[in-house]
């Protein structure tokens, strides 16, 4: 092996992302270590499987903390829940209406996005406050709009979204794609340039003539629009949409950032990390799930591993 | 606020600091290269030298915050106590003023003098704290109008300017021997940059000692006892003040200075000058090719005139390709650096749409145009990859000027974009403008130095907000500038 490429392979510890894919392999491992090697293949799917919805929302969430302090979407959840309910009884099981359906799921994100925007710039209400008030709203739509009703989606989708190509699930390759469109877009276009300035200095990047609203703007429909798109999916996936089906997406949106070793500070951001830290967060708790813990204990030990590999990767950070 | 002179009356032959054969080594980059430097009680040494030739580390070889390579420091009057570092510097009565402000704009003044005076604990700290910055204040800056309860962030940038180098001058656990004021009078302007001037008098003739570093060659020897000059980390000159004329100085810190307003002729202006282009609500107004200049005293509204009619005009989506207007920023940290970034993302920021296809950021033209502008500004880096943060202050604001020049827009806004810029730069810098404008580019200058504002065609002088005078051509004198500063004197001219 040559210097250059040694010295490659000896950075990657330093990356952010780093260490949540290895802490992903440990819990994985572990979890295997239980039952001997069997069902290996089957948990690696369900991780990747289940790890889609988390990466999806996000790398939504991600490029609205990259826009600095206080910039936070925590309408996820309710928007997540707002399309699935409305796409699957429009659908109705209708299979010649799967497109329509997938355009009205993103038309409810595009609008939410745009609602909370709205919220933020009109009224000057710190996003979390707004996004946190409209996430009730849209519940409140939701719960009004199919008065608890659970649809089936058409057979095709229920097909599409539980499938796989090749041993890959349909979803992980939506998933992946997704990522790599994001990359692309923080990297190398002039949107992820901005993105990043505005999450630095907002002042300095609005003095550069980077036209901040917009960016803000777009970023929170970005946002939305993939929360809406991941309720869509979700709610075929699972037979049906169901009122709560988001809640637990508000806390994971946020951790995978934050473990995919995004500043939270703004202004950096790593898409890898996403996945990283999704493949995490479903890793670690089927690990706890296999050694039988209780629900309580459960928790505490997601959230000490949590807080534990936010510590090792910022550690690396600085010593870097 | 007293002086401590005990250290000086009792042993006055030793000196308050005293580097030996220090080297700070930066990866390749020597920083300093082997500096020996004593200073002794009552003198006031000037530091001189061009962006980047090592004043600022020399500076924080002294104060501790750097530990050199090689050589070593030694303090006078050393009690022994304090360990290492930059404890052990502040408890032998070294401060340091730096160039970059440093104050937390979210506390208050006398929060702000708790950070580096550890001994203000306990019950009642907030007034011992607020007694000895209101009382340097007081003594530095009379007639200012800070309060000691007034939140930084609320602060013009000469007001912060002010509070920090009162807090340098402040009594404290251990009274200020030997305090280093970096580019003190950047952001004052002359009337309150001479209150401190005079301050560094009475404080040396007390038996303190300065080290003070200014781009300014008049204050340097107006102060000065004493000049050292500095080049490619090394001092290469030190003598008394009084062997230095401007011109000699200019010649030993090797920077060929151009001759100045020789370039202008009231010919090529007129030449130059072309129809109105822009005016705003307060009656500025300016012409295609015409370098206006915004003088006055500091924090009398120069700065928000700018900003508004830059707002005004600026970062909507559609016109992001061809602006009308692009921005020098003075304040780096507030309104111009993205310190996560590298010089080159930083340098091409307003001119990217403009490198764009279908949404993505052509990296080759990118390049092309860092190193073009490397070269044409002389951004002193090996690699436009670096941090910006790597830059000295003076190369930081070099690459803010390139980002606005590289851009297309026909209106460049500057907000006192030559603060911590030394002579040479800014002679380059003002031929540089002098080019665009002939080019048909137009320039609104705000400044606090006089011989920046006298480059310009037209001047106009803020008051209280408002323009109290409007100069042009021979009407652009100091005399004119500051009689229309001054309420007093009514509109000058």
């Amino acid at each position: 092996m040559d210097n250059s490429r040694l010295s490659t392979v000896l950075a990657i510890p330093k990356r952010p992302w780093f260490w949540a894919f290895a802490a992903s392999a440990i819990a994985y491992l572990a979890t295997l270590s239980l039952t001997e090697g069997r069902g290996g293949g089957e948990l690696l799917s369900a991780a990747l499987t289940f790890a889609s919805f988390s990466a999806i929302v996000g790398l939504g969430q991600m490029f609205v903390i990259t826009l600095g302090p206080g910039n936070v979407d925590l309408s996820i959840p309710a928007t997540m829940t707002l399309a699935g309910t409305l796409s699957l009884k429009f659908m109705d099981g209708a299979a010649d209406l799967i497109l329509p359906g997938l355009a009205l799921a993103i038309a409810v994100g595009i609008s939410t996005g745009i609602f909370n925007y709205l919220l933020i710039r009109l009224l000057r209400i710190p996003p979390i406050i707004a996004t946190l008030s409209a996430s009730f709203l849209y519940q409140s739509l939701a719960i009004w709009w199919n008065r608890g009703l659970r649809i089936k989606p058409p057979e095709a989708l229920a097909d599409f979204s539980t499938g796989s190509i090749a041993g890959l699930p349909n979803l992980t390759i939506i998933g992946v794609l997704i990522a790599l469109l994001s990359w692309v877009v923080l990297e190398r276009s002039i949107f992820g340039r901005w993105v990043s300035a505005f999450g630095q200095n907002t002042r300095a990047a609005r003095l550069s003539g980077i036209p901040v609203e917009t960016v803000r703007a777009v970023t929170y429909v970005l946002s939305a629009v993939l929360a809406s798109f991941t309720g869509y999916l979700l709610a075929s996936f699972s037979g049906g949409a169901a009122l709560n089906m988001g809640t637990e997406y508000l806390l994971i949106s946020i951790a995978v950032v934050v473990i995919g070793g995004c500043s939270i500070a703004g202004g950096n951001s790593n898409v890898p990390g996403i996945w990283g830290g999704a493949l995490l967060m479903f890793l670690v708790v089927s690990m706890l799930n296999s050694y039988g813990f209780g629900a309580g204990v459960r928790l505490i030990m997601t959230g000490a591993i949590i807080i534990a590999i936010v510590a090792a990767a910022s550690g690396k950070g600085r010593s870097a | 606020m007293e002086v401590a002179t005990g250290a000086g009356r009792s042993m006055p032959d030793v000196p308050l600091v005293a580097l030996s054969g220090a080297c700070v080594h930066f990866g390749a980059m020597r920083a300093l290269d082997g500096v020996s430097l004593t200073v002794s009680p009552g003198e006031c040494v000037g530091l001189m030298g061009h962006n980047g030739a090592g004043k600022s580390t020399a500076v924080n070889v002294i104060n501790g915050g750097l530990t050199p390579t090689e050589g070593h420091v030694r303090y006078g009057n050393e009690d022994g106590k304090h360990g290492t570092g930059a404890a052990r510097a502040r408890a032998c009565g070294i401060r340091s003023v730096f160039q970059e402000l440093s104050l937390c704009p979210n506390l208050s003044v006398l929060e702000n003098l708790r950070v580096p005076h550890r001994d203000l604990t306990g019950f009642g700290w907030r007034k011992t704290a607020a007694a000895r910055i209101a009382g340097a204040l007081d003594e530095i800056f009379p007639g200012h109008r800070i309060e000691p309860g007034m939140i930084v962030g609320d602060l013009t940038l000469a007001e912060r300017q002010m509070v920090e180098i009162a807090a340098g001058f402040a009594s404290g656990p251990t009274p200020p021997r030997l305090v280093i004021l970096d580019e003190p009078t950047s952001s004052l302007d002359a009337s309150i940059a001479r209150q401190l001037l005079e301050h560094v008098r009475r404080f040396c003739a007390k038996g303190g000692a300065v080290i003070f570093i200014s781009h300014m060659l008049g204050e340097v020897f107006e102060v000065a006892s004493r000049i050292d000059v500095m080049k490619d980390g090394k001092i290469i000159a030190s003598r008394p003040a009084s062997e230095f004329t401007q011109q000699g100085l200019i010649d030993a810190m090797g920077h060929v200075a151009a001759e100045k307003a020789a370039a202008r002729t009231a010919v090529e202006s007129d030449q130059r000058i072309g129809g109105e282009v822009l005016k705003t609500p307060e009656g500025l107004n300016a012409r295609k090719g015409e370098i206006v200049g915004l003088a006055g005293l500091a924090g009398h509204g120069q700065a928000e005139a700018l900003a508004r009619f830059f707002m005004s005009r600026s970062g909507k989506l559609g016109r992001v390709k061809d602006p009308e207007v692009a921005f020098v920023a003075g304040d780096r940290g507030r309104d111009g650096v993205m310190p996560l970034w590298s010089i080159l993302r930083n340098l091409t920021l307003t001119h990217l749409p403009s490198l764009t296809r279908r949404g993505l950021v052509d990296a080759v033209a990118e390049q092309a145009l860092g190193a073009d502008w490397k070269k044409r500004i002389g951004i002193r880096t090996d690699n436009l990859d670096n941090l910006i943060l790597s830059l000295s202050g003076g190369n930081q604001q070099k690459v803010l000027f390139a980002r606005a020049l590289a851009s297309t827009a026909p209106i460049v806004v500057m907000d006192d974009p030559m603060r911590g810029v030394d002579v040479g730069t800014k002679q380059e810098a003002y031929d540089m403008i002098r080019t665009e404008a002939a080019y048909g580019r137009t320039f609104l200058w705000y400044s606090t130095e006089t011989d920046e504002v006298c480059q310009c065609d037209r001047v106009f002088v803020f008051r209280n907000g408002q323009i109290s005078a409007e100069l042009s051509g021979d009407g652009i004198t100091e005399e004119n500038i500051l009689a229309a500063s001054f309420q007093m004197q009514g509109t000058g001219a």
